[in-house]
């Protein structure tokens, strides 16, 4: 009984793990965010051009603030929206990477 | 670990046995992941040894002594690292600043300069001890602390560099290394994020990323100010996402005309030096990162931002057409061409490989392995102005 109340609500609370990218995909995430996020933003992401994407400095910003950044970059300045690139679910992992909540 | 102790022993014998060596053909590839350079020569395109502990080497940048023995590496994570070039050894390393972006040695090579992000300014340093001879802070004429982009060397021991946040250029003086002067140059443009120096040392040249056009110094005539030349040169009105930064170093002149990345487009300019006008635009395969001209002027290379970075295109400079399209990896990141240009070497990061290819037959001629490779930077460099 337990189990199932689990499995019915998780994917209500957390409607980003019914479009979980692949285990290929999160590869190539993980690679794109160490490589070419790292490129403005360092690859430990203490900051470079980007700023910081410390864990500590992304677990004070929301994750719609962050997924929006992300998919649609911030006007002014050099990071440039993903979205012709990411899939929203992309942009939801990389968040929870970021925030040190993915395994 | 066998093999580097051998090519370091073998570099080692050769100082003192009967195989003497010289540098002029030895050069250093990043390996920005780990911490680590890969000691090469381009004579028989081989790998003679590593070179371990640099730290964040994302963005790192070489710069080499007069002499060609020493290399001076410019870390992300703000160390500053000399390398012994025949003893493929770490000989001096300071932790100068938190975030630093690249750096310069001094025409007459007694300095080093590094440009830092956190905190902003440019730190110099002797370069045969390392010690640290003036720390000039970036602060901007807004009163705040700037990050310190496009620092290159001048003639005269100057150090030219721009201040992003604050949109400035700073001339850094240093005939007299004990009484550094600083001369700014303030509302040069928003957004400086790279800059170059052309090949003969007279024009310091910012491309602004936050509105269009380039900011130019002519260090000849510095009174005259910065002016703003190539206004159409930029974003544009529809400001299209950028997905890397181009770069202006491969700035080079073939007769009367030099080339740029196109900031969003996918395009080369093609610029024409006596009137300081675009000429001509080049479509190629993505958005430009380096366009770097061929020793000699005659072909122009051209590598891209992702998604097209699995290319690169060469550019025939008298028809300004695309001769050929190659794919030499996954993520080609940066290009050098051997000092007289008869092969170009080229770092594809996600295929862990470097290929050296023949300028002419544009084919490739070798491969060497290299773990995630960025930067490379042949010795040459030393006798360059802006590199």
């Amino acid at each position: 009984m337990k189990r199932l109340l689990l499995s019915t609500l998780l994917p209500l609370a957390f409607p980003a793990w019914a479009s979980e990218p692949s285990a290929q995909r999160q590869q190539q995430l993980s690679a794109l965010l160490d490589q070419d996020c790292g490129s403005c933003h360092g690859m430990t992401r203490k900051g470079g051009l980007g700023s910081p994407l410390t864990m500590e400095a992304m677990r004070e910003l929301g994750d719609e603030a962050l997924v929006a950044t992300i998919l649609d970059g911030r006007p002014g300045t050099p990071m440039p929206p993903w979205k012709l690139m990411l899939s929203e679910a992309d942009a939801r992992w990389l968040v929870r990477r970021l925030k040190g909540e993915t395994p | 670990m066998k093999t580097i102790l051998s090519a370091a022993l073998l570099l080692l014998l050769g100082a003192c046995a009967p195989t003497l060596r010289a540098t002029g053909d030895l050069g250093l590839v990043v390996e920005r992941a780990d911490g680590r350079l890969k000691m090469v020569e381009n004579t028989h395109s081989t790998t003679l040894a590593e070179i371990s502990g640099l730290g964040d080497l994302s963005h790192a940048s070489v710069v080499y002594s007069r002499d060609e023995r020493f290399a001076f590496v410019f870390g992300r994570d703000g160390g500053l690292t000399k390398i012994d070039m025949l003893q493929a050894r770490i000989v001096g390393r300071v932790m100068q600043s938190g975030n630093s972006i690249g750096g310069a040695i001094s025409q007459d090579g007694s300095l080093v300069a590094v440009a830092n992000y956190t905190p902003g300014g440019v730190k110099v340093f002797d370069s045969d001890s390392l010690e640290l001879v003036a720390d000039i802070a970036a602060i901007g004429a807004d009163g705040k602390s700037s990050k310190v982009v496009g620092l290159e060397d001048a003639p005269g021991n100057i150090f030219a560099f721009s201040l992003y946040d604050a949109g400035e250029i700073w001339l850094l003086d240093l005939k007299d290394r004990s009484s550094p002067k600083v001369r700014k140059f303030p509302h040069i443009g928003n957004q400086p994020y790279d800059a170059l120096i052309t090949e003969d040392g007279r024009y310091y040249m910012a491309g602004l990323f936050g509105e269009d056009g380039i900011a130019m110094l002519d260090l000849w005539n510095p009174d005259l100010g910065v002016r703003r030349i190539l206004d159409h040169y930029g974003r544009g009105q529809e400001a299209l996402p950028v997905y890397k930064m181009p770069h202006l170093e491969g700035w080079a002149a073939s007769g009367n005309l030099a080339f740029l990345p196109a900031i969003g487009r996918h395009e080369v300019l093609v610029v024409d030096m006596t009137s300081w006008r675009e000429v001509g635009r080049i479509a190629v395969a993505g958005q430009p990162v380096f366009a770097m001209l061929q020793p000699g002027g005659r072909r122009l290379w051209v590598n891209f931002a992702i998604p097209d970075n699995g290319k690169v295109q060469v550019i025939d400079v008298p028809s300004l057409s695309v001769l050929k399209t190659i794919e030499p990896g996954l993520a080609v990141l940066h290009l050098e061409f051997t000092p007289r240009g008869e092969r170009v070497w080229l770092s594809a990061r996600d295929s862990d490989q470097v290929t050296v290819w023949d300028t002419e037959t544009i084919t490739q001629v070798a491969a060497l392995p290299a773990s995630k490779p960025s930067g490379i930077f042949f010795t040459a460099r030393a006798h360059r102005i802006g590199l």
